[in-house]
């Protein structure tokens, strides 16, 4: 009996190409069957080198990959029934959109009748029949990667494997094809492991966010989870969004802690998930760019904010719907409101004015 | 007054001229002309077909000259025309062994052809990645594509002497061709092999194919074009051999000894008939060879419509 499950277990696993250092640094993650999982990271980090660990294109140094209740490091693609679909596509240039899809029914030995028939099912599937003929070179880039996600998907694999698949698209078909990509997923009803480096794709498509840095996993959770409570200053700057502060604790008082910084009264946070702050501890917190609110000074603040923090307005940029203000609010790092539009433009800022930067106190999160 | 609008007229003047040097910038060319094209068009035309003369000149004296009547010597003017001297080159065996060579020549080109196609694709899979010696093994082949070839040839005609091997053309020679055109083969592989896209080979993988069928239904359908390229070189190469085949060849000549022979003995046109006929051979592989490349480069259609 076929095993169809396509949960992913990785258990330990390491990587390393020249024995000294390792670049995928020991990993553990579970991936639920026909989820959608999103690896992200700066180059480098190790995401695509495990996505090719999973797809059996290099074999992990330690540590175990269990799909579907099966260790599978060292059985083939095949064995494994995972499917990968290359970063530039990798469509066979000498054949046809058709013999390129029928190409993994070829080799398995399947009668020509009988892999066309198949192939042109799935080509219909992907909405490419009147390109059947066709060479690769002769298709436009969401074309092609139409015909590599058919390719991959004739297999019937139990996991597809996309290796920055929206990175060779122009701005508008990525978010086009980033829709076809997750109704794909949900229709064939598999496991799909993404390697990007756009935070926003990550977060449209993911079930599973997983956040890398120099081979190891800096968190891992729903993309809600890791862009609104983002672990650790790393996360919270990667993914964006964040406003991330820094400064000595000056007194816990039950429920909240306040920290030491440029506001004349510190800034008083919650506690939430990190219960071991003491006086003197060195903290980052994470404060959204859209919780910010920028009042004048003198003016009185929103109710549920206790804290204000003078600063200058450095640049104003005008993004649409809102304003990005950047200020000079703390000396080391970037801080930004995103300012409603409307709201912005009631009482517009010019630059240089002073303002104070505010929030509810709620909202501030104790980073790791 | 006048002065202010004299003023004004000059800054007025300024502003022009620099609107007009900032204006196309092919208007400016290194040398203009009324008109038509640049003088550096002539010149340059005049060194191209000097170049061009300088290239074929020679050979179409031989081609002209091969088509004399029974009176036709071995210099200009052209005495008559007709085909005699090719009729004569096949009948008469004064003139030497010429059918025997050129089968030979054409037997050794296909062997050293099929060699070079072989070993250079090998070389070119086996290159694909670094591996302990590599460098050492390539300067090696160069090694042998700069030796000077009489020498070369001279070696190995030594060598078999001091083997007890016999000197023929299809063992001795065979192999000091092949110093020849594998290095050829193989450095033409490389500039084909880099643009290969390896992630093409690894797509075969994922999709189940075997090593086996990874190289026959992708590698070579791919560099098809390039391969035949390498073929075209070991062809060439070889059927025109001279230097490392004249202490190699052993009793039986190979076309183009044959051919140096024959300038030393042979004082009629059939000599020119003989280089017409090798040419024409030529040309045909290499039209041949070419033809195919642009027929799988048409039926692939071209990457430069998009």
């Amino acid at each position: 009996m076929k095993n169809d499950r396509g949960d992913i277990e990785l258990a330990g696993v390491c990587k390393s190409f020249d024995g000294v250092t390792n670049v995928v640094d020991g990993v553990n993650l579970e991936i639920a069957d026909g989820a959608y999982c999103c690896f992200i990271g700066p180059s480098g980090c190790g995401k695509t080198t495990i996505l090719r660990m999973i797809a059996g294109h290099e074999d992990p140094t330690a540590g175990e990959i269990v799909i579907g209740g099966q260790n599978v490091v060292g059985l083939a693609p095949v064995q494994r029934r995972t499917a990968m679909m290359f970063q530039s596509y990798a469509l066979f240039p000498h054949l046809t959109v058709r013999e390129n899809i029928a190409f993994a029914l070829r080799v398995r030995g399947q009668s020509k009748a009988d892999r066309l028939r198949a192939a042109d099912a799935m080509i219909e599937k992907v909405r490419l029949t009147s390109f059947a003929d066709r060479l690769p070179a002769q298709l436009s880039g969401g074309q092609q990667q139409r015909v590599a996600l058919a390719r991959a998907a004739i297999t019937e694999p139990r996991v597809l494997l996309l290796d920055e698949p929206l990175s060779a698209l122009d701005e508008q078909l990525r978010v086009q094809m980033r829709q076809e990509l997750r109704r794909m997923q949900q229709e064939l009803g598999i496991t799909f492991i993404h390697v990007t480096h756009t935070q926003l794709e990550a977060i449209a498509l993911a079930d599973l966010v997983v956040v890398m840095e120099q081979g190891r996993i800096k968190q891992a959770g729903p993309a809600r989870e890791v862009y609104a409570h983002p672990r650790d200053r790393y996360v919270a700057e990667f993914m964006g969004g964040q406003n991330v502060l820094s400064g000595r604790v000056e007194k816990v008082n039950g429920a909240s802690f306040t920290l030491a910084q440029a506001a004349p009264d510190g800034i008083e946070v919650p506690l939430q998930a990190r219960p071991t702050v003491s006086v003197g501890d060195k903290v980052d917190i994470a404060v959204r760019r859209d919780d910010v609110a920028l009042v004048r000074p003198g003016k009185e603040l929103p109710p549920g904010c206790t804290t204000s923090l003078p600063s200058r307005v450095l640049a104003i940029e005008y993004q649409g719907y809102f304003v990005k203000v950047m200020l000079d609010t703390v000396p080391d790092d970037e801080f930004v409101a995103y300012v409603p539009e409307k709201a912005f433009f009631a009482d517009p800022f010019t630059v240089g004015d002073v303002v104070m930067a505010t929030w509810a106190t709620g909202s501030a999160l104790p980073l790791a | 007054m006048s002065a202010v609008l004299a003023d004004m007229s000059k800054t007025e003047r300024a502003k022009t001229e620099t609107s007009k040097t900032i204006a196309p910038a092919t208007s400016k060319a290194i040398a203009p002309s009324k008109g038509g094209r640049p003088w550096t068009f002539y010149v340059l035309a005049a060194l191209f077909v000097a170049y061009v003369l300088a290239l074929y000149g020679p050979m179409f004296c031989i081609y002209i000259l091969s088509f004399q009547d029974i009176r036709g010597g071995l210099v200009f003017p052209m005495k008559g025309h007709s085909l005699h001297w090719f009729v004569d080159l096949f009948t008469q065996v004064r003139t030497g062994d010429v059918k025997g060579s050129f089968d030979r020549s054409i037997k050794l080109a296909v062997i050293v052809t099929i060699i070079t196609v072989v070993v250079s694709f090998l070389a070119g899979l086996g290159f694909r990645r670094r591996f302990r010696g590599d460098t050492i093994v390539f300067y090696m082949m160069i090694g042998s594509l700069v030796a000077p070839g009489l020498v070369l040839g001279l070696g190995t005609g030594l060598l078999f002497q001091a083997l007890g091997l016999n000197a023929s053309w299809y063992t001795s020679a065979l192999g000091a061709q092949l110093s020849w055109t594998l290095p050829f083969g193989v450095l033409v592989m490389f500039a084909v092999m880099s643009r290969f896209n390896h992630a093409w080979e690894e797509a075969a993988y994922d999709l189940g194919a075997s090593r086996w069928q990874s190289i026959w239904l992708v590698m070579i359908p791919v560099l098809a074009p390039g391969l035949i390229a390498v073929a075209l070189f070991g062809f060439t190469l070889s059927y025109d051999e001279f230097a490392r085949s004249l202490q190699t060849a052993g009793s039986l000549n190979t076309l183009p000894l044959e051919i140096w022979s024959m300038t030393l003995n042979v004082t009629s046109p059939s000599l020119y008939a003989l280089g017409t006929v090798t040419t024409i051979v030529s040309f045909i592989v290499i039209g041949a060879s070419l033809g195919t490349i642009v027929l799988i480069q048409k039926k692939r259609g071209s990457r430069a419509k998009r």
